[in-house]
């Protein structure tokens, strides 16, 4: 029993490097949009600190490697509210902030990025999963760690052919960005060799995300909306504003699996992501923030990460030095997804594998084995060099 | 305990040359292996704490020490009666650790709040706590005693603390995500690996310098999947093995010129490995797999496979 009461007699000796002078203070800002949207899963209603809070965790975890370098780094978060123009509020954080981390929808994120471009300001693009962001309206000073639709459509089209569901029943939403997935799910099943026997669209015909007897007519609905569908392996739903696609699962006409926007789920990011070392990033993120961690905090994470790793590679805080060598050929960032991730050099979008989850589980991770590439294994997921449309300006 | 001991005077009549014991921890089984050196056979399955991982003898060979991060401790396994016997009092989720030549200091990893906790291994008591960087894991000492080596994954340094005042005196910034480090018997260099950086830096120890860097190329696969982890350094310095993870192989470095002279394929993602100690063999876990592999060191080759439990993690041989 001494030994266990001996035990707490903390050392916790600071480290004595680099603090004989000054530390170099880093200023990241996070922009992002006031108020959350609504889920059809009540379990999956974002934070209202979504985002940030992968900021706030990497802003520690730069600051514990920061004080052997004598760099500090500091957050500073706004969040634009309806009607306040996002120009001004990025101006004024790019006022104390070299770096700022967007979670913006993509009109509001290219009027940021043009007016912030003289002023030599590194934007990172955490939120928006637009492709035209990549390619015809790509800019040389945002860097994307959001994934693209058409890495998350890949990523799920590989795993489905892999399992040999190539019969597609593919259910779309009537909104603009529901029609958008859609694009990238039919180009995915076209390049791996699936079948879209069917489309069918799901109309918005608006009505509440919660009721008090939801569940006794959605059950009724949705056989009904499913039926006398052609002979296919698995029902893709593409449903990115949350209207129908929860409600598919166990209520197909025919006993068939959901992906897509429900069931099967391609995502950059999952609470339940344990491998490779996450269980620690996990556990550092519920310690921080009290909830567990979303794909856009993993993407806000990752982007204070890659300021970090480019400070201390650089042992600078120049944004001018730090955003040369993230551009450069050398960069690379770990983040706990079992390879490094590096950025493609043509529209600086961050390579990565996609998780493949449930909900519960990670089911699989992409690119999947076998989808083989010249130069990286992740490039068989979205928009590859020879096809792309972005020049850098 | 009467048939452990037969079967050990057996052996030792059979072939007294190299009847080794060792231990390996299985991260997913939640338990260690017992192999015997001589038939290359599991003897014993010890069941022990949640998620083993790093695993050491002591230095008298009298015990063996297995950390099980997920209970947040370091259980002692009696060698002779392969049993657990006790417990030390280790910080939050441990992973490796490492002792002093003497074998009365234990340093270690804790993983979850970025320090590295000192024990007292004679009065099993815990001394303090060293902050380091974030996610620290490999952990070594050197061979005065003098300096702690601890890497932090996150933070992507080496860190040398002064086995005395207990002090951070140097960072040395490697590749991302180093997981392993050893010196060279000599003192003169230290090498750290780079899981996702794909490297092994090495480090001059008096100046806190990268004064060269190993790197791996293997025709036919992907540069993303070479993922150095372990690495063994034979007693004359001449040699060094790194565990590829998953290129499934192990690289045979020549330390003077610091190129690989051969790639030796071995089972599914190999991380960690040990000399038996007259060198004759090094076994090699490899995880995906579930198997032990065992190379010849002078022949460098694989010649025996040996199953253990699932995810093999760590292991260590009786002195």
């Amino acid at each position: 029993m001494i030994r266990w009461l001996l035990g707490p007699i903390g050392l916790c000796l600071a480290a004595a490097q680099a603090l004989a002078a000054d530390p170099v203070t880093i200023g990241v800002g996070y922009l992002g949009v006031a108020g959350t949207r609504a889920t059809l899963s009540l379990v999956e209603q974002p934070a209202e600190n979504e985002g940030v809070a992968g900021a706030k965790l990497a802003i520690e975890d730069n600051n514990t490697t920061g004080k052997f370098l004598g760099q500090r780094f500091t957050l500073e978060e706004h969040r634009i509210r309806e009607g306040e123009d996002p120009v001004q509020a990025a101006s004024a954080l790019a006022e104390k902030n070299g770096f700022i981390v967007a979670d913006l929808p993509a009109d509001a994120l290219l009027k940021v990025a043009d007016a912030l471009r003289d002023r030599g300001t590194l934007l990172f693009n955490a939120g928006a999963i637009d492709e035209r962001l990549r390619e015809a309206d790509c800019r040389a000073n945002v860097i994307h760690t959001a994934p693209t639709r058409s890495m998350l459509a890949d990523a799920l089209g590989q795993y489905l052919v892999w399992k040999k569901w190539s019969r597609w029943l593919l259910v779309v939403g009537s909104h603009d960005e529901d029609k958008l997935y859609a694009d990238a799910l039919r180009r995915a099943a076209t390049r791996f060799g699936a079948k879209i026997v069917q489309e069918r669209t799901f109309e918005d015909k608006g009505g509440a995300r919660r009721t008090d007897s939801g569940v006794t007519l959605i059950q009724r609905q949705m056989p009904v909306f499913t039926q006398q569908a052609p002979a296919y392996d698995v029902l893709v739903a593409a449903d990115e504003s949350e209207v129908f696609a929860a409600y598919l699962p166990y209520r197909t006409w025919d006993p068939r699996p959901v992906a897509g926007s429900a069931g099967l789920v391609p995502r950059s990011w999952d609470a339940a992501q344990d491998q490779w070392g996450a269980t620690q990033m996990q556990n550092r993120f519920m310690k921080l923030n009290a909830r567990r961690m979303s794909a856009l905090d993993m993407q806000a994470w990752t982007a204070v990460r890659m300021i970090g790793e480019a400070t201390s590679r650089t042992n600078s805080g120049d944004v001018k030095k730090v955003t040369d060598f993230i551009k450069g050929p050398n960069f690379e960032i770990a983040a706990f997804k079992g390879t490094r991730l590096t950025l493609r050099d043509w529209n600086l979008q961050l390579r990565q594998p996609i998780l493949l989850v449930d909900g519960r589980m990670v089911v699989s991770v992409s690119p999947q084995e076998g989808f083989l590439h010249q130069v990286s294994e992740l490039d068989t997921l979205g928009y590859d060099r020879p096809e792309s449309k972005c020049k850098l300006k | 305990m009467l048939r452990a001991g037969l079967l050990a005077g057996l052996m030792l009549a059979a072939t007294p040359a190299h009847a080794f014991v060792a231990y390996v921890s299985n991260e997913k089984s939640n338990t260690v292996s017992v192999i015997d050196t001589d038939s290359w056979t599991v003897t014993k399955t010890i069941k022990v704490g949640q998620r083993p991982r790093g695993i050491e003898f002591t230095r008298d060979g009298k015990f063996v020490m297995v950390a099980v991060g997920d209970d947040d401790t370091i259980q002692v396994i009696d060698a002779k009666a392969q049993a657990i016997v006790d417990t030390l009092p280790s910080g939050p989720d441990p992973e490796l650790f490492t002792q002093d030549a003497a074998g009365k200091t234990l340093y270690v990893a804790n993983e979850n709040d970025n320090t590295v906790t000192v024990i007292d291994l004679e009065k099993r008591a815990r001394l303090g706590d060293i902050q380091v960087g974030v996610e620290p894991e490999g952990m070594t000492i050197s061979p005065d005693g003098k300096t702690l080596i601890n890497t932090s994954e996150t933070t992507n340094m080496a860190h040398f603390i002064d086995t005395s005042s207990r002090q951070i005196v140097a960072n040395v910034l490697v590749d991302p995500r180093p997981r392993f480090a050893e010196f060279k018997h000599d003192s003169s260099e230290l090498w750290v690996s780079s899981e996702i950086g794909g490297t092994v830096s090495v480090i001059d120890p008096g100046k806190h310098e990268v004064i060269g860097k190993v790197t791996f190329e293997i025709p036919g696969l992907r540069k993303e999947a070479i993922q150095p982890v372990g690495i063994g350094m034979t007693k004359d310095d001449k040699t060094a093995f790194v565990a590829l993870g998953p290129a499934n192989r192990i690289a045979v470095v020549d330390t003077a010129t610091r190129k690989v002279t051969k790639y030796l394929l071995v089972g599914q993602r190999v991380w960690h490995m040990a000399f038996t100690p007259d060198e004759k063999y090094l076994l090699t876990t490899n995880g995906v797999s579930n198997d032990v592999s065992v190379i010849d060191v002078a022949a460098q080759k694989v010649i025996k496979t040996i199953q253990v439990g699932e995810l093999p993690w760590g292991i260590t041989i009786a002195p």
